[in-house]
């Protein structure tokens, strides 16, 4: 046979090729051309007849520099990232081994299970009741700070406190996903590397530096990377939370992915809504290359 | 393979339907609008009496979630597939027209004049550059309704008349424990109904007016203006009558009227069965209050307009202005305030006495006579835009005639830009 | 470490995270049991619970069609990404090839573009294919997804590789190695894509709503968003519904949790 002749190394790349058709083809078609549609589509005036489509070249981009709203969601959305990914990363990290160290197994299914609530909860059932939570009038958070005689909040109203509380309710949410991904990677690690450390004489802080921590670092990459990636394009939560004034008040928790929702749909200004999608982009792909560049060095060791 | 598999079921179903029509021509329109129970329900019957008078034409009705209907119509129409008559939100209108979503009524087959006539002088806002895009079935005013429980409890006998009588009503119905409200007397709702108040109801009352004739520049900044934007950041700065976001929630103001912890609200006349079905006490409606007895009066007029998108061509335009004229007329419009509740668009219709006698319907009809609907070139900014300049002295404290000041700036901004 | 303080500390701190977790979830429940009236009434508890929210929700609506049309798209979309992305994650993660690195970022790049920006090509392509208002068409963008790719191909370059040689010197064509050895070692990861697969198909709401055009074919969260209109919400209404499509995943995943986490290792590390 012809495969016989090929060099090891050939015949692993071409099965490396083989398994990749289908889905490059995919991505080629549904994500990658569609996505050059919206590149192109930013140097145009947006119209619903393609024929009437003015070219406006760079202007829209230009457009851009002008436009405080830019500015302003930009910083919001790094100050949701900056907070929120690390956050998640640690709060999930945590509760994951807090589990894994309850012994009994029916309290340990019930802990899971709660745990993962606010995961399976739907967008606006959450809205709804957090805004209730944290109202000034009649929630309860501001009923627990009378009681230790601190001052009442207006959380979602306050400019200053709408971004960190909506980056909060997030974070409740997201915890869920953050705890199923870390169980699934300290399962993946195998016991036998702990029986050895412990014959060895290693303790407990010994065994989590020295094995559980390096081994799960391409879960850790994974949640850094994909909590990044998703908190630079957050939507559902801040529309929800901020109702009929979207990203407000007072613009203080706009993002870019919404407000390239309101120009587009709100403005049927497709044009401009793509010259923004191209800078979101090229934003992430920076960020996403430099933490892969950095979190991935620390696999080696 | 799969694109000529798809193309030939469509070859049959189209030759199995022409069999089934026998030789006459067939026209089949589309006609789209956001969820909403009563109205689904009247339009699929209007669509029946209609293909029952144009036996060529047939109707698919298709309806979608409200709160993503632009974004519906915004991808639906460029591919080619979406609705040949479209209902839409008045303000919208010219961003629709600027991207191509609408195309003007053929004037040989709706007559400017007539609709000018026939139609309250607010339906007057669906025309641009001299050319209708569309007609409404209903319209909306504003009025003020109030718990009359509530008011007899603090010894009000009637609803107020003129702003210092609301703002004193309001005091009374405001109750505190410490720090916290426990009834308010009036819903305050900057991003509700409220930035339609300030710039078109007591703006007006005070005698100043939002915009040029021409639209493009904004005169809202004058010393009216400043005076109508005071007037309302002092309920609750100085007279504490209400606080924003007392319910939460995206009509927190009127459910906390539903609820009864609030005094009186502001709100359109498309609440009414959200109201009449919530609530569980006595309430009342009543034209809003004026500056002084006697005043000059105003109110916010807006209405939801059927369109005629380009996807309309040739006979299925024909049939979609046929459709139009038929549930925008005087029938269709009666028929609906039965079943949709909704005030009829057509100035005969709104004379009739019983309606304007009516406790609830009346106070808005007789609003109609004086409402304006505000020219919007871009509905959701300039929303904002009233909204941000209210929010930044009720949170930020800022001084009312800087933040005003800024408004004025930002909303100048978005017409220029628009008419550039 | 006194081993009993310590699993004390464990249970304290759990049981204190336990309820802010799952407090936001009882009040969903307890407000679908609320009437409209008493929707407002700020007690937690209904003075007099009612299930005539989930009856409207029920039979008033086409919810159960609904809920199946979900299951049907969240279910196909589970499948195959469940088996593409582990194939495409493994590839990744234990082949060698020029053009490995260039390949994944492509991949991880297409995450970063938001789905509004890609509806209109999408739709487009549905129109001229005839995929509207059909259940491919509401799928079809989420047959293989750039996320599920990157989390098994972390999840792969933790295998020793001597176990996928020691299936290669037994004979096993490379696809063998793939699907016999590998595929069912990653359990854990597998099982933690397919909840989110699954989930995230669940609640996807902007494309559904762009390709669906009739009542009968609505996904849930375009089916619940009937609950709030122009003049208001339905909370109560919302609240059932949402209840009505959780509640049957929380259970199912309670009931699996330990076959799906633990997978094919039989005990979990105890510290």
């Amino acid at each position: 046979m012809k495969r016989s002749r090929l060099s090891l190394a050939t015949r692993e790349a071409l099965w490396a090729y083989a398994f990749l058709l289908i889905p490059l083809a995919f991505f080629l078609f549904i994500r990658i051309w569609p996505a050059f549609q919206a590149l192109w589509l930013s140097l145009y005036d947006w119209n619903a007849d393609p024929a009437k489509r003015a070219f406006v070249g760079l202007e829209h981009y230009a457009q851009m520099a002008q436009d405080p709203l830019i500015a302003r969601s930009l910083r919001n959305t790094l100050l949701y990232t900056l907070i929120g990914v690390p956050a998640q990363l640690v709060l999930g990290l945590g509760i994951a081994l807090l589990l894994n160290a309850v012994t009994r197994e029916r309290l340990r299914d019930v802990f899971r299970a709660i745990y993962f609530a606010p995961y399976v909860t739907p967008a606006v059932a959450v809205a709804w009741v957090f805004s209730w939570m944290l109202s000034a009038n009649f929630g309860v958070v501001n009923e627990m700070l009378r009681a230790v005689g601190l001052p009442a909040q207006d959380f979602l109203r306050n400019p200053s406190l709408a971004l960190p509380t909506v980056t909060a309710v997030v974070v409740w949410q997201n915890l869920g996903f953050q705890v199923v991904l870390f169980l699934a990677g300290l399962q993946n690690i195998p016991r036998d590397y702990y029986e050895a450390a412990r014959i060895d004489g290693a303790d407990g802080r010994q065994l989590f530096r020295h094995i559980t921590l390096p081994l799960l670092n391409p879960v850790m990459v994974f949640s850094a990377v994909i909590g990044t990636i998703a908190f630079l394009q957050l939507f559902t939560q801040v529309v929800n939370l901020s109702f009929t004034d979207q990203g407000g008040p007072l613009h203080s928790t706009l993002t870019v992915a919404l407000y390239i929702y309101q120009v587009a749909f709100g403005r049927f200004d497709l044009g401009y809504a793509a010259a923004i999608t191209v800078l979101l982009f090229a934003i992430i792909l920076l960020i996403t290359l430099v933490q892969l560049r950095l979190l991935s060095r620390r696999v080696e060791y | 393979m799969l694109r000529s598999f798809v193309r030939a079921r469509a070859l049959w179903a189209g030759l199995l339907a022409f069999g089934l029509m026998s030789a006459q021509a067939q026209v089949t329109i589309t006609y789209w609008q956001y969820d909403f129970k009563s109205k689904i329900e009247a339009i699929d019957e209007l669509i029946k009496r209609f293909e029952a008078a144009n036996p060529g034409i047939k109707v698919v009705h298709q309806t979608f979630p409200y709160d993503a209907y632009q974004q519906k119509v915004g991808s639906s129409i460029p591919a080619g597939q979406g609705p040949d008559v479209v209902n839409l939100f008045y303000g919208w209108l010219p961003t629709w027209v600027k991207a191509g979503y609408l195309v003007p009524l053929p004037e040989n087959l709706v007559s400017p004049k007539q609709v000018d006539n026939d139609f309250v002088s607010m339906a007057q806002s669906a025309k641009m550059g001299g050319k209708y895009y569309g007609l409404p079935t209903a319209v909306r005013s504003l009025a003020l309704f109030y718990n009359k429980d509530l008011f007899q409890q603090a010894g009000i006998s009637k609803p107020p008349r003129t702003w210092a009588e609301f703002f004193e009503a309001g005091k009374k119905l405001t109750v505190k424990q410490g720090d916290r409200y426990t009834q308010i007397g009036y819903g305050i709702s900057p991003d509700g109904q409220d930035h339609h108040l300030v710039r078109e109801v007591l703006l007006r009352q005070m005698g100043g007016r939002p915009y040029s004739d021409d639209g493009r520049k904004v005169l809202f900044g004058g010393a009216e203006g400043l005076k109508a934007f005071t007037m309302y950041t002092d309920w609750v700065k100085k007279h504490g009558i209400g606080i924003p976001s007392f319910f939460p929630g995206n009509n927190g103001y009127r459910d906390g009227f539903i609820a009864g912890k609030i005094g009186m609200i502001i709100d359109g006349s498309f609440a009414i069965g959200t109201i009449r079905s919530g609530a569980k006490f006595n309430w009342g409606v009543a034209e809003l209050p004026v500056e002084k007895v006697g005043g000059r009066k105003a109110n916010f007029g807006s209405f939801w307009l059927h369109g005629i998108t380009p996807l309309a061509k040739g006979p299925k335009l024909e049939a979609s202005v046929k459709l139009l004229n038929f549930i925008t007329s005087a029938e269709a419009q009666r028929y609906w305030l039965e079943k949709v509740g909704e005030l009829p668009a057509r100035k005969d219709l709104i004379k009739d006495p019983k309606l304007s006698l009516d406790p609830v319907y009346g106070p808005f009809i007789l609003s109609l006579s004086y409402a304006k609907a505000t020219p919007f070139v871009d509905e959701a900014a300039q929303r904002t835009v009233i909204v941000n300049a209210i929010n930044r002295v009720l949170l930020q404290n800022m001084d009312p005639a800087q933040s005003w000041k800024i408004a004025v700036e930002e909303e100048q901004k978005i017409l220029d830009s628009f008419y550039k | 470490m006194n081993k009993r303080l310590s699993s004390f500390f464990v249970y304290t701190l759990l049981t204190l995270g336990a309820l802010a977790m799952v407090f936001p979830f009882v009040w969903m429940v307890l407000t679908s049991l609320k009437s409209f009236q008493e929707l407002f009434d700020l007690r937690w508890l209904p003075q007099e619970p009612t299930l005539e929210n989930y009856r409207e929700v029920l039979f008033g609506t086409q919810f159960p069609r609904w809920f199946l049309n979900s299951l049907v798209v969240a279910g196909v979309t589970t499948v195959s990404v469940l088996f593409f992305d582990s194939l495409v994650g493994y590839t990744l993660a234990k082949l060698r090839f020029p053009g490995k690195n260039l390949i994944f970022v492509l991949i991880l790049a297409t995450l970063m573009v938001p789905t509004e920006m890609l509806i209109i090509p999408w739709y487009v392509m549905s129109v001229d294919y005839g995929w509207v208002n059909t259940f491919w068409g509401i799928l079809f963008p989420g047959l293989i997804s750039a996320f599920g790719v990157f989390l098994m191909r972390q999840f792969f370059e933790s295998l020793p590789s001597d176990l996928l040689d020691a299936g290669r010197i037994d004979g096993l064509s490379e696809f063998g190695v793939f699907w016999r050895v590998a595929f069912p070692l990653v359990r854990p990861a597998l099982a933690a894509l397919g909840i989110f697969t699954f989930l995230g198909n669940w609640n996807a709401f902007l494309w559904p709503l762009v390709i669906i055009q009739t009542p009968e074919m609505r996904t849930l969260p375009v089916g619940v968003a009937l609950f709030s209109g122009e003049a208001g919400t339905a909370w109560h209404l919302i609240m059932a519904a949402s209840s009505l499509a959780v509640i049957p995943v929380l259970i199912v995943f309670f009931i699996f949790q330990r076959q799906i986490i633990e997978g094919v290792v039989l005990t979990g590390v105890k510290g």
